[in-house]
């Protein structure tokens, strides 16, 4: 039996709700079939109160084992280093003060979601509340914990980072600690199962991406790198290989990646659905490839686009299909 | 007099604390505190405006789409653009697919799991309760969960994914939903109507919001609704943490027709809202300021967290007055005889108008997928000015929300939000008036330690306290 313990810190439940959306199995027979005890969850669980503030407490000094530790959401340091932002209500504490007593205990601390991974969301617009993510503060290493932290267990803050996280990459990251199993990271410490694969991988718009036949609005099925501030090409994530809610994802949704699974996502410089551009051109570039060749290919193929492609890309359905080969 | 708190006040949606005064076995006075504080208004200016439809629906993890539906509305206010049919449609769809999620999400998650706890082992519907509602475990809620994650098939459908999607856009919705879209997603509603029929209700939905008296809704009688209603009338739960019967609705899902449920203003009849009276107190908030409306707002926090304020939350009051919102006020405004009969009530009235609700909505959703013209107009284009100003004031699950946006220099130069739970959970104003959570727990019986009654209370509000504050 795996013990876990969830915490939710300062963010907006929103990889909770994400979770609530695992389906085959659903997101409680998936803890269940792990063999994962809940000992307290803030949403699903049913105690209340002093049960809770017993159990942190015992959690806190060792006296409960602790297998994995979720938390959900960015820590608070502000105001003045205080963490008086958010309180954990009926405790006279901060959040904050109640991770730093927690996490030391548990084999496994994973950062559910990119304001736990980061500061996410929480630390956008000048980090009106100090907000880290619990081993990162953005891009750098060291947040709430130094860059050496490591768990009982011997390893880094597992960040399952994204806004909000697909329910698959926290279900897994559960299911292979409760197994014994290594969770590969990359080198934002984020399971490579998922963080190995480009948002661009499997995107339905890859035939417009081929021939530069970008959409100028949103609603149109073209491209939306070359305008619409799309970063799938760079944002790591299967979100295109598996679906999102059934069939879904941002692209299919006709609108742009705005990378949520890395650092800093939450202030680009430039409007999220808008391209920074120098001289015409996409200031971002497809990561891996070098940039005269990127140039090159992408003026030749968009000379090269065919009429089908050019039309769809503007109109926000199919309006020219396929040319059919006849059988001979 | 014992002074109580009572935290961390769990299965509700973010961070509450109660704190009670109780003289002779009953709650006195309650003082709501909202203990965590995000800073998203202070967050927002200086940005692209367009900006907000990323940023707010991440204010919340449940209400993600009311969010979205509110900045698009405040920018297509300033914008001066009205979305398309079409678009207004499926923003509608989108919209309601997320509330009815909710509130099946509030009924089975959050509020049914304290009817199996061991202090009811003694009534006679306790056996049930458990085998139903037991928290991660009952029958009825690992049903409802499932359902749930079918239902949001169609936010994979429509919006991208749920939650956080920029699906819903000032103009109107980011795809354009063709004939087997269609289909799907009807294939997707009759689903969710069988499983609400079959097992929520135990009959058919039309019946459900055929009721119009408390009579008829207490003997329906079927269905985990039954069975609610048989813990409600055993527990006394009509009487149990009652109202003021003041009720504010900016009406939901607005479609070039018009809302679906109607706007306005419920205070032993009918008003007409008018959004110029609101303003927020900030006397008990870690605030410091004047009172303002939200076009003139400010969020500065008081980092000293100084008395005689108790929250972060600001205080919203209509024409000085507080408001209860929520699935209850939006059917009493828009006139179903049932909730006019629950008006002023209680813990039931709260729960029962939110299930009155999923029954009056499928039917809604249906009939917008049924509209569903493939090749229709789904979004219409514009530019954001250099200045401008627009509220977006749409219905969440919870109730009235509103986004005010200033913009300047093509920058946003204000932007202020007022959350359903806001104004439910509201701390007292100048005048020492309490909030509507505040005002309707006093008098609760406090027995045991949990304080269950208290807790029953809190959560037929279903709270958002990460919306409350922001």
């Amino acid at each position: 039996m795996t013990t876990m313990l969830w915490l939710q810190a300062s963010g907006c439940g929103g990889c909770t709700m994400s979770l609530l959306c695992a389906e085959s199995p659903g997101a409680m027979e998936m803890l269940e079939d792990a063999g994962i005890r809940l000992l307290w969850h803030p949403a699903l669980s049913v105690e209340t109160g002093d049960e809770v503030r017993r159990l942190l407490e015992e959690v806190a000094e060792g006296r409960v084992a602790l297998d994995i530790l979720c938390v959900e959401g960015a820590i608070a340091r502000g105001p003045g280093g205080s963490g008086r932002f958010q309180m954990l209500s009926g405790t006279g504490r901060s959040l904050m003060y109640w991770v730093e007593r927690i996490a030391p205990r548990a084999r496994h601390v994973v950062a559910v979601g990119t304001c736990a991974a980061f500061g996410g969301v929480t630390a956008a617009g000048g980090n009106p509340s100090d907000a880290v993510g619990l081993q990162y503060d953005g891009g750098l290493q060291g947040g709430l914990f130094a860059p050496d932290w490591r768990s009982r267990g011997g390893g880094p803050v597992i960040n399952v980072a994204g806004c909000p996280t697909h329910p698959g990459w926290v279900s897994e990251t559960l299911m292979l600690l409760a197994a014994g199993e290594v969770v590969a990271l990359d080198g934002y410490a984020r399971p490579r199962f998922y963080a190995d694969h480009l948002v661009h991988h499997g995107c339905p718009k890859n035939e417009y991406y081929e021939y530069k036949a970008s959409a100028g609005e949103l609603s149109e099925i073209g491209c939306m790198m070359e305008n619409l501030g799309c970063i799938g090409t760079q944002a790591v994530g299967d979100c295109n290989i598996r679906p999102w809610n059934g069939e879904g994802s941002c692209t299919r949704g006709g609108y742009p990646c705005i990378n949520c699974t890395a650092p800093q996502f939450e202030d680009p410089a430039h409007a999220f659905v808008e391209t920074p551009k120098i001289a015409g051109f996409p200031v971002g570039l497809p990561t891996d490839m070098p940039k005269a060749w990127f140039m090159a290919l992408a003026s030749l193929s968009k000379a090269a686009t065919p009429e089908r492609i050019a039309k769809n890309a503007k109109a926000d359905r199919v309006v020219v299909p396929p040319t059919l080969r006849r059988a001979k | 007099m014992t002074r109580l708190v009572v935290g961390p006040f769990n299965r509700v949606e973010g961070d509450l604390e109660v704190s009670l005064s109780v003289i002779d076995g009953v709650v006195a006075r309650a003082e709501v505190n909202a203990p965590l504080y995000r800073g998203f208004e202070r967050m927002l200016p200086g940005r692209d405006p367009r900006d907000a439809l990323v940023i707010t629906p991440r204010i919340c993890g449940i209400c993600s789409i009311s969010q979205s539906a509110a900045a698009a509305a405040a920018l297509a206010g300033a914008m001066g653009l009205q979305p398309t049919p079409a678009g207004a449609a499926m923003a509608a769809l989108i919209h309601a697919a997320e509330n009815v999620a909710d509130h099946l999400t509030h009924f089975h998650l959050f509020f049914m799991p304290d009817s199996a706890r061991p202090d009811y082992a003694a009534r006679p519907w306790h056996p049930r309760a458990v085998e139903r509602f037991t928290a991660m475990e009952g029958s009825a809620q690992r049903r409802a969960v499932e359902a749930r994650a079918e239902l949001l098939h169609v936010m994979g459908l429509l919006a991208g994914k749920w939650p956080h999607t920029l699906a819903i856009q000032p103009g109107g919705v980011t795809r354009a939903p063709g004939a087997r879209e269609k289909v799907r997603l009807g294939s997707t509603l009759r689903a969710f109507r069988r499983y609400l029929e079959e097992v929520v209700f135990g009959g058919p939905l039309e019946a459900f919001a055929a009721l119009t008296t408390m009579e008829d809704l207490m003997s329906w009688g079927r269905g985990d609704v039954g069975l609610f209603l048989e813990i409600a009338a055993d527990l006394g739960l009509d009487r149990l943490g009652r109202g003021s019967g003041r009720y504010l609705s900016y009406g939901a899902y607005r479609l070039a027709e018009g809302p679906v449920f109607a706007a306005g203003v419920w205070d032993g009849g009918a008003r007409p809202l008018a959004p110029d009276g609101i303003a927020e107190d900030l006397s008990h908030a870690w605030m410091t300021g004047a009172t303002a409306h939200p076009f003139d707002g400010l969020t500065e926090p008081d980092e000293t967290m100084a008395g005689p304020a108790y929250t972060w939350c600001k205080a919203p009051r209509l024409n000085g007055l507080g408001m209860e919102v929520g699935a209850l006020a939006r059917q009493v405004v828009d006139g179903h005889p049932l909730a006019r009969a629950l008006a002023g009530g209680g813990v039931l009235a709260r729960v029962a108008a939110r299930l009155l609700e999923l029954a009056r909505t499928q039917p809604v959703m249906e009939r917008l997928v049924a509209g569903i013209a493939p090749g229709a107009q789904f979004i219409a284009q514009g530019r954001v000015p250099r200045a401008g100003r627009g509220a977006g004031l749409v219905e969440a699950a919870r109730g009235a929300l509103g986004h005010w946006l200033r913009v300047e220099g093509g920058r946003i130069e204000s932007y202020q939000i007022i959350a359903p739970t806001t104004w439910n959970f509201s701390p007292r104003d100048a005048a020492g008036v309490p909030g509507p959570l505040e005002a309707a727990l006093e008098g609760v019986p406090v027995t045991g330690p949990g304080a269950l009654a208290v807790q029953h209370v809190v959560r037929s509000f279903d709270p958002c306290m990460v919306c409350t504050v922001h």
